[in-house]
């Protein structure tokens, strides 16, 4: 029992609930900031413990393991929340300079933190029908900010994306309740191991295939067509906190399910995975090398990117899963600091249509060389993180005999490099054409890239620690790879 | 509203308050018989809808000058407070405790529980929750 | 008692696809709660429709239904009953706005 675990979920469900009564716009912002602050605090203490001591299990209601609910805390969800409160502090910097006071008075800042509670809840949850609780949580407060501000195409977007989703939630109870009629527990441990007791067999692979459809709609992979529309409609600050956590979720969640319940037939599934992974990987290349406009490049780069990681889950060598880890820590970042930078420069620019823009590199030197060296991060460079994840994910795939795939996510990874360095010429350094719109305030661009260079910081740091970071990732991978380390400490046999 | 709605105002002030008490009982029964916190503010705020059925939205105003999202944020405050109470016993999250005390009014072993605390949060959250979606549908006439 | 139950979610799933199928949104909408309704149902059935008492303290009786599933049902029903209300009112004001409600003219224009 520690109580710590539920912490990093209930700090901002409370903030979130203060900040509905909070009238002051500087108040707002200063709690919302201080909590996510004091939520990173916990979650380095909790990792500090489970560093020390092993996987932090938590019966909610001291309701023993395969009955009650159980929070576990082990070194991969660990990492994951600290990471997404990090980026998640540094959208809010950005948000309270972008989104506008309207919107903060419209609860903005509760339903943000309400946001951060079901994405940590998400990681941390070790029962799967509280994992789509915590999903509706986060998914309820994501409508409410993908509609805040109600333009028009905010509205007609919001429908589709809440439309989706709510078709996928009726899957994923689906699944839920022929995953209870087969095995009879919902305990991810308890699931874990009864369906190795009794065999992976042909129902249990159907059930496997319902949970990656509904995953798979979340995560965005190769189910990625209501993305697009979605991510490009709410204002930068909150599509910025969409591509760097709710995407991962779903992966989050696919990578649980598939390394600690339907494990037992990767020649079925991760097979599959590892062909869905390889589409999305070549539709989003497509997509970001086709974009016209910098915000279609930044969602198709998620889209690719989330093929990538899920490439790593298909491998499945600890070494793939290792890189999985790194990788998604490093996406989390660089995929905020990517739709920063965009709505820095949709701000600066006036426009997002690559064809009126040009020559910025003038006035906003700065940000252009901030977006250049954001490009090489995608594209895994060294010393920037996500060179590390890259090699081990490729290695992985190479080690499991997928040279297909790993050409094809090796030229992707070019061509996602061609695509942002795109908007890097046309944007910055081509002449103007006539007619451009004017730009925003210089002042206030100046103000968007102090949150843009902290991320970058972080990156770096994620790539030039990655020697320090070693030891937990191994950790986390080592769960992943051998489930038994789970089971026995949630189940305590 | 113009229509002549004299027999729904007179029974409406009745049943008000039959619906009202019933929704107490409800509130009170849970725990270990079907009620509960969730049902006992579902049927207060069915109350409240026929209340605001009957005498127009102005009026109620007036007379019931509660802010519902406020009253959502103090349930949904009460309930995980009643949760993290439990820390300071060293108890796991949302462990919940009860008890037979001698009362004066309620008579001898009346249970008291811990639970109750925590309904109380779910109560106001629904009645909190209910009203505003009911009047953020029906505020809008134009 | 399974059989009837189970063909009585297939009508609520084919109903509701039907619906969702449809342009108009309302319809849509109307087909979503069609759906979450079939798989509520879907999560009791496939939990098993034993007889017994209900899962109450002072019951006394030698069989107990199974607790779990109702409550996921409930938290479920919960659940739908937000996000539908929500979307309820956001349809509403999407149609004042940009009043239409066929899904054909809610398409994503270029150049935005």
């Amino acid at each position: 029992m520690n109580n710590v675990v539920v912490l990093p979920i209930l700090i901002p469900v409370l903030t979130g609930i203060v900040l509905i009564l909070v009238r002051s716009l500087t108040w707002l912002r200063i709690i919302g900031v201080a909590s996510l602050l004091i939520n990173i605090g916990v979650t380095a203490y909790l990792i500090s413990q489970i560093d020390a001591t092993g996987i932090q299990v938590l019966e909610l209601g001291g309701w023993s393991a395969p009955f009650g609910i159980v929070l576990v805390a082990d070194m991969f969800a660990a990492l994951l929340v600290v990471t997404a409160n990090v980026t998640a502090v540094i959208c809010l910097l950005f948000a309270s300079r972008t989104i506008g006071e309207k919107r903060e008075r419209f609860y903005f800042h509760s339903f943000y933190q309400f946001l951060i509670a079901g994405v940590c809840g998400s990681f941390l949850t070790g029962d799967i029908f509280n994992l789509f609780v915590f999903f509706e949580v986060m998914l309820i407060s994501s409508y409410a900010l993908i509609v805040l501000g109600a333009t028009k195409q905010q509205l007609r977007e919001s429908i589709k994306y809440m439309l989706v989703n709510m078709l996928s939630s009726v899957f994923f109870v689906v699944s839920v309740g022929f995953l209870y009629g087969a095995v009879g527990t919902l305990n991810m441990a308890d699931l874990s191991l009864r369906i190795a007791e009794m065999g992976q067999g042909g129902l249990l692979n159907i059930i496997a295939l319902m949970f990656l459809f509904v995953f798979g709609l979340k995560a965005g992979l190769f189910l990625f067509f209501w993305l697009p529309g979605s991510y490009s409609a709410p204002p930068a600050a909150v599509s910025a906190i969409f591509a760097a956590l709710l995407t991962k979720v779903g992966i989050y969640a696919l990578i649980r399910t598939f390394t600690l319940i339907f494990y037992q037939d990767p020649d079925f599934t991760h097979e599959l995975l590892g062909w869905m992974a390889g589409a999305t990987i070549v539709l989003g290349t497509i997509g970001a090398v086709g974009a016209k406009n910098v915000k279609g490049i930044l969602v198709y780069n998620v889209v690719a990117s989330v093929g990538f990681i899920i490439f790593g889950l298909a491998a499945f060598t600890e070494g793939a899963l290792q890189g999985v880890v790194y990788y998604l820590l490093h996406d989390i970042v660089i995929k905020a600091l990517l739709f920063l930078l965009g709505g820095a420069f949709l701000i600066a620019a006036g426009t997002g249509r690559l064809r009126s823009t040009g020559e910025w590199i003038r006035t906003y030197p700065l940000l252009g060389w901030l977006l250049f060296a954001t490009a090489f991060a995608v594209a895994g460079v060294p010393p920037l993180s996500g060179f590390l994840g890259k090699l081990l994910i490729l290695e992985g795939g190479l080690r499991a005999g997928e040279y297909v795939l790993v050409g094809i996510a090796l030229l992707s990874s070019l061509l996602l490099l061609y695509s942002i360095i795109r908007w890097f010429m046309e944007g910055f350094w081509k002449p103007r054409p006539e007619g451009a719109p004017a730009g925003g305030e210089t002042r206030v661009v100046r103000s968007l890239l102090m949150p843009c260079v902290l991320l970058l910081a972080i990156s770096a740091a994620l790539g030039l620690g990655a020697e320090g970071l070693a030891g937990f990732v191994d950790q986390a991978a080592h769960t992943m790879a051998e489930p038994s380390v789970y089971i026995s400490a949630v189940l305590g046999e | 509203m113009n229509m002549n709605d004299v027999i729904l105002r007179t029974a409406t002030k009745v049943i008000t308050f039959i619906i009202l008490t019933f929704s107490l009982y409800m509130f009170f029964a849970g725990h270990n018989n079907p009620g509960g916190g969730f049902i006992g503010g579902l049927i207060t705020a069915s109350a409240l809808v026929l209340l605001y059925l009957s005498f127009d939205l102005e009026s109620m105003k007036k007379v019931l000058p509660v802010n519902y999202i406020a009253m959502t944020a103090i349930g949904l405050l009460i309930a995980v407070a009643t949760g993290m109470g439990s820390f300071l016993f060293g108890a796991p999250f949302l462990s919940h405790a009860f008890g037979y005390y001698d009362l004066p009014l309620f008579g001898e072993k009346t249970e008291l529980a811990t639970a109750v605390l925590f309904d109380l949060g779910v109560y106001l959250t629904v009645v909190g929750i209910t009203m505003t979606i009911i009047l953020a549908i029906g505020e809008d006439q134009t | 008692m399974e059989l009837l139950v189970a063909i009585l979610i297939g009508v609520l799933f084919m109903i509701g696809t039907y619906l969702i199928l449809t342009r108009r949104l309302l319809r849509i909408i109307l087909g979503t709660v069609l759906l979450s309704h079939g798989a509520h149902l879907l999560l009791m059935t496939t939990a098993g429709l034993k007889r017994g008492a209900p899962p109450l303290l002072g019951e006394e009786a030698a069989a107990y239904t199974d607790p779990l599933p109702q409550a996921l049902i409930l938290t479920s029903i919960v659940i739908s009953f937000g996000v539908t209300s929500f979307i309820l009112v956001l349809a509403y004001r999407t149609y004042k706005q940009l009043g239409t409600d066929d899904m054909e003219q809610l398409r994503r224009q270029e150049d935005e």
